[in-house]
């Protein structure tokens, strides 16, 4: 049962309700293969640095659940098959990512704070 | 008759000691949905910054270019730019 973060891009042209259904269907995806999932975010439209079969923005949408590997080639079966997906990229974490994406959720623990790089960066040289 | 050579000894101007800012810092992972951090550590046309510039250990630079690679591919990051900064 190790960690996966799964981040990836739907097509600007979707609606509001398309793009929460699509992200449905991939929990849906997760859930019916016996995933637990840790986290969800959106980071909603954003612009992408170069562009994706002619789009230059993208809703990005990001998964971290704990599963088997086996799960992982179903998710990324869906992934290839829906067309509304611009790009998807599933990476397996380490105890340091893992650590990393707790202490970046409540960074009000004071677990080891300078952990995250979020804070700015003059407390850091 | 002996040409005068000390013109071609370089000025050896005084270079800091170079650290790995990974290791000072203490940062144990390199998040690659950060695009302004690792907008840190690529140069202006979009290129991964050299260990020799930089000074940060192998280690953490292979998880640097890893984790940049990761963002190029998300276009968090652009594979080429020009005034990136």
């Amino acid at each position: 049962m190790n960690q996966y973060e799964t981040v990836f891009i739907l097509t600007p042209v979707l609606t509001e309700e398309m793009v929460v259904e699509a992200v449905g269907k991939f929990r849906q995806v997760l859930e019916v293969n016996g995933a637990e999932l840790v986290h969800q975010e959106s980071w909603g439209l954003k612009q992408m640095a170069y562009t994706i079969r002619k789009k230059s923005s993208g809703f990005y949408h990001l998964f971290e659940f704990k599963g088997d590997a086996s799960l992982v080639d179903k998710l990324e079966l869906e992934f290839r098959r829906d067309e509304r997906i611009l790009r998807f990229l599933t990476v397996s974490l380490d105890k340091h990512a893992v650590l990393y994406n707790q202490s970046r959720r409540n960074p009000e623990r004071k677990s080891r704070s300078k952990q995250t790089q979020t804070e700015p960066a003059h407390d850091q040289q | 008759m002996i040409s005068n050579s000390f013109a071609a000894i370089p000025v050896k101007e005084e270079t800091r000691k170079k650290y790995c800012r990974f290791q000072k810092s203490g940062i144990k992972y390199i998040d690659y949905k950060d695009p302004d951090f690792l907008l840190r550590l690529v140069n202006e046309q979009g290129k991964i910054l050299p260990r020799r510039l930089t000074g940060t250990s192998l280690k953490y630079q292979r998880k640097v270019s890893q984790a940049i690679k990761r963002a190029r591919h998300l276009a968090l990051l652009p594979y080429v730019a020009d005034g990136l900064k």
